[in-house]
């Protein structure tokens, strides 16, 4: 069987693209002088009241960079869609794409739906009036969607993550292998690492590894700056002193030593993480009960139930999360007794639980701080000063008050601190610390990537890109949302 | 204004305090004294030969006492013991075995200028840090060079002119860099630009254009003794582009924020032309907001350079702090963090007098 080569039989293709791509970019220099030299012609004014103008050289230069980018995007879904349809005939492309074929249908649903009722949907339906968004959206639910099928569902990938084939050592990608059987896929799409597995399917695996740590890592910081943060600037006085001076003695930290001194093996023999993850993981359960303990402490017959409903399952899983084979704390010397291995369902993986938790801790105080400045912002609102006046608790007035009118910069915060902890993550496993070494993650395999970068760049820009990728598109879609929130 | 900094130097003093016993604890944990143990000993040491290894070196006192020798407080150890041959020795932490009775110090640590000796490196901290430092002063040096008036021009570009395309294009391109971490630049540089296989290097070659076999060196190592174009820009770049885009978005939405202020508007509608608004109205004011955020950057390009200095294997203070870490030299990695808590601090004091000095607004009592 031949090697395949990027765009097979659609090669032709490829001067027609690349002659857009020149340009699109030639095109947008010029735009870009063109609008710093050139200006607006006059419009004039009609006698039934009309404004009329020509669009004038500028209007030009718009109109063809509006076409070029459109043509751009022609091209790019013509690859796609051919490739759907021939396949590997269509070189390496068109075999991603056919093998991508599940996630181009979920993403083609989610905007059909999303686009459909978005007048319904609030904010999140806002963002498909915003190009910028849409881009980002497109490229984060790319990922997203690609890590869950990858991860969960075992979906997309054409070789198994960890299996080595001989021949394949450091293979540029597109070559087929050589003792392939009929039911296996023919090519490492990809190319092979330099262990000879497959790079495109570890690509996918290590999408699922970002996709599931960094939303929930940054979930929980969120829970911790939160929970914090909204009393140190409703209440300031000695309690916000405390508080800022811990948050600005971790900050000073430079995060790569703290990584350094929180992710090794011997840190772990300690018992350290778990500590901190018995510590960290607290706070959404405290979060959720005092939110609810708030609201409704007027109507005992309500609260009561709901409360032991909810902390009863809370509580559950955090137990869970924090003890692993019966006990929270296991070192060579002693061990604390958690929760019985018969009620615990889900065990995290220890060197993931290290990673979690440090991400959590690097992040947290970054948010405390923005959650601070916020709460003492709103906290001379009038709605405030009418709450108070009502005689609403503290607590209420934090969380049911102050909290859901700094949802906007929160909301966006939340976005961009995805992409930062994605950025962390990879930073972990380029430095190989926290997960195993053979870990398909991104930074790992950036890691062990390095080291033959410029004679086998793939192993290591494939990753790269990936990351890239989603980053951005993480920041652009927190562009798209705070574009529209300001909106309001 | 002197107590106001009288006041920081105070808290800056506590939390250097404070962020060097977490690490001193960190370090000083018996897993981590057992590996240090280990790698000066051999890797085979039992649990009782560790011990014997550590007891007569004082790593096995309780921790304040040990956290007091470093900080020349408490007096430094002192071990009276047998050499190989039976006869009588005392080894001291402030002395070695030749030096005479009288002259052997009690105290030994940093007030007292002493900084320890790395167990990795066999030499004095003081001297590893500072000869890895300047190393690192080249590099931030020409990083600042060319990221600060990049960012700058990139961000006022942006600014003067909201929602231009102008505007639109640069927006995106600081968007991009901002989300472009180091290790995924760096690598795609190298594997485009210093790749004697790959990326556009042989074309170049071929063509002609270029001397040696790749456009830039992808590793710089040589540079900390002579840095060149060749060798020193991918570094450079790496760092710059992803602490630039940060930049160039705060300057960018101070600018604007200017532009739409009402002297500005009194200033266009006299009829002053736009170059001049923009350079002699707008752009002093726009520069305030960004001077802080440059200062705040300054820890971060700290990460930046210990990302950087690994991938391109250039041994300065970021190399530095890798390898004390992944050996658990203790000393040494003390001094590290000592420094940087020291850089990250001292930025923050530097970016809070400057924004008290650059705008006339906000006096401190």
């Amino acid at each position: 069987m031949d090697p395949l080569t990027w765009t097979g039989s659609l090669s032709p293709l490829n001067y027609v693209f690349s002659l857009v791509v020149v340009l699109l970019v030639a095109g947008v220099v010029v735009q870009m002088i063109a609008s710093a030299v050139l200006t607006q012609a006059n419009p004039s004014v009609n006698a039934d009241g009309t404004i009329s103008g020509s669009a004038g050289p500028l209007g030009v230069i718009g109109f063809g960079v509006k076409m070029l980018v459109l043509a751009v995007v022609a091209v790019v879904l013509l690859y796609l869609v051919l490739g759907v349809f021939m396949g590997a005939k269509a070189g390496i492309f068109g075999a991603m794409s056919r093998q991508l074929l599940p996630v181009w249908i979920a993403l083609i649903t989610i905007y059909a739906v999303s686009i459909t009722y978005k007048r319904k949907l609030g904010l999140y339906g806002k963002l498909f009036d915003s190009t910028v968004g849409m881009i980002g959206f497109g490229l984060v639910m790319f990922w997203v969607v690609a890590g869950v099928m990858a991860g969960v569902f075992d979906m997309l990938m054409t070789h198994d993550t960890f299996s080595q084939v001989s021949g394949m050592k450091n293979k540029l990608p597109g070559i087929p292998l050589s003792a392939a059987e009929d039911g296996d896929f023919q090519w490492y799409l990809l190319g092979g690492d330099n262990l000879a597995r497959d790079v495109f399917s570890r690509l996918f695996q290590g999408a699922w590894i970002v996709v599931y740590i960094a939303p929930m890592a940054t979930l929980f910081a969120f829970m911790v700056g939160i929970t914090l943060g909204l009393p140190a600037g409703y209440y300031g006085g000695r309690l916000d002193t405390v508080l800022s001076f811990l948050a600005n003695l971790i900050l000073a930290f430079p995060v790569i030593l703290l990584f350094y001194l929180l992710v090794t093996p011997e840190i772990v023999a300690t018992g350290i993480p778990n500590y901190m993850a018995t510590v960290l993981f607290i706070f959404p359960v405290v979060f959720l009960a005092i939110l609810l303990n708030s609201r409704y402490h007027t109507q005992p017959a309500v609260r009561t139930p709901l409360l032991v409903v909810v902390l009863g399952l809370v509580g559950w899983i955090y137990l869970m999360l924090i003890s692993s084979d019966g006990t929270i704390v296991s070192t060579p010397t002693y061990s604390i007794p958690g929760l019985p291995e018969v009620l615990d369902l889900y065990d995290m993986d220890p060197s993931l639980l290290v990673v979690f938790v440090s991400v959590v801790f690097v992040n947290s105080p970054t948010v405390f701080r923005i959650v601070r400045g916020l709460a003492l912002d709103i906290k001379t609102r009038d709605y405030v000063a009418a709450a108070q006046t009502r005689g609403e608790g503290p607590w209420y007035i934090m969380l049911w008050e102050i909290l859901p009118n700094a949802r906007g910069p929160l909301i966006v915060d939340f976005c961009l601190r995805i992409g930062y902890t994605t950025i962390l993550l990879g930073t972990l496993g380029f430095f190989g610390l926290g997960l195993e070494s053979e870990s398909p993650d991104w930074g790992t395999t950036i890691n062990s990537g390095r080291r033959l970068l410029a004679l086998y760049p793939h192993v290591a820009m494939a990753p790269a890109l990936a990351l890239l990728t989603l980053v951005l598109g993480l920041n652009l879609l927190a562009d798209g949302l705070r574009e529209e929130s300001l909106k309001d | 204004m002197g107590l106001f900094i009288l006041r920081r130097l105070g808290v800056m003093l506590l939390t250097a305090l404070c962020l060097t016993f977490i690490v001193f604890f960190l370090t000083n944990l018996y897993p981590n004294l057992e590996k240090l143990a280990k790698t000066q000993g051999n890797f085979r040491m039992s649990d009782a030969e560790v011990a014997s290894y550590l007891e007569p070196r004082g790593y096995l006192d309780p921790m304040p006492v040990k956290f007091g020798r470093w900080l020349g407080v408490v007096p430094g150890w002192v071990t009276e013991g047998t050499d190989s041959d039976g006869n009588p020795r005392v080894t001291g932490r402030c002395f070695t075995t030749n030096t005479p009775d009288e002259e052997r110090p009690t105290f030994c640590g940093v007030l007292q200028g002493d900084w320890g000796s790395s167990t990795v490196f066999k030499d004095e901290v003081s001297n590893i840090v500072s000869v890895r430092l300047a190393a690192t002063g080249k590099l931030m040096g020409m990083v600042l060079l060319v990221m600060i008036p990049m960012a700058l021009i990139v961000g006022v570009l942006a600014g003067m002119r909201e929602g231009s395309k102008m505007d639109r294009s640069l927006s995106t391109f600081s968007i991009a860099t901002t989300a472009t971490p180091e290790y995924v630049s760096g690598v795609i540089f190298i594997a485009f630009l210093a790749s004697s296989k790959n990326g556009i290097s042989p074309w170049l070659v071929e063509m002609g254009w270029i001397d040696g076999k790749t456009l830039f060196l992808g590793s710089a190592t040589k540079a900390v003794a002579d840095a060149s174009f060749w060798n020193f820009f991918l570094p450079v770049m790496t760092i710059s582009l992803y602490g630039m885009g940060y930049i160039a978005r705060m300057t960018r939405a101070s600018m604007t924020e200017v532009m739409t202020a009402q002297y500005i508007r009194t200033a266009r509608l006299k009829g002053v032309d736009f170059r001049d608004i923009v350079i002699k109205h707008a752009l002093r004011n726009a520069l305030i907001a960004p001077f802080t955020v440059i200062m705040l950057q300054v820890p971060w390009l700290l990460n930046g350079v210990v990302i950087v200095e690994t991938l391109f294997n250039y041994k300065g203070f970021g190399w530095l702090l890798v390898q004390a870490a992944a050996n658990n030299d203790i000393e040494l990695l003390l001094a590290v963090s000592v420094v940087s808590v020291i850089v990250v601090l001292i930025t923050q004091l530097i970016s809070d007098i400057g924004y008290v000095f650059l705008n006339p607004r906000i006096r401190i009592s």
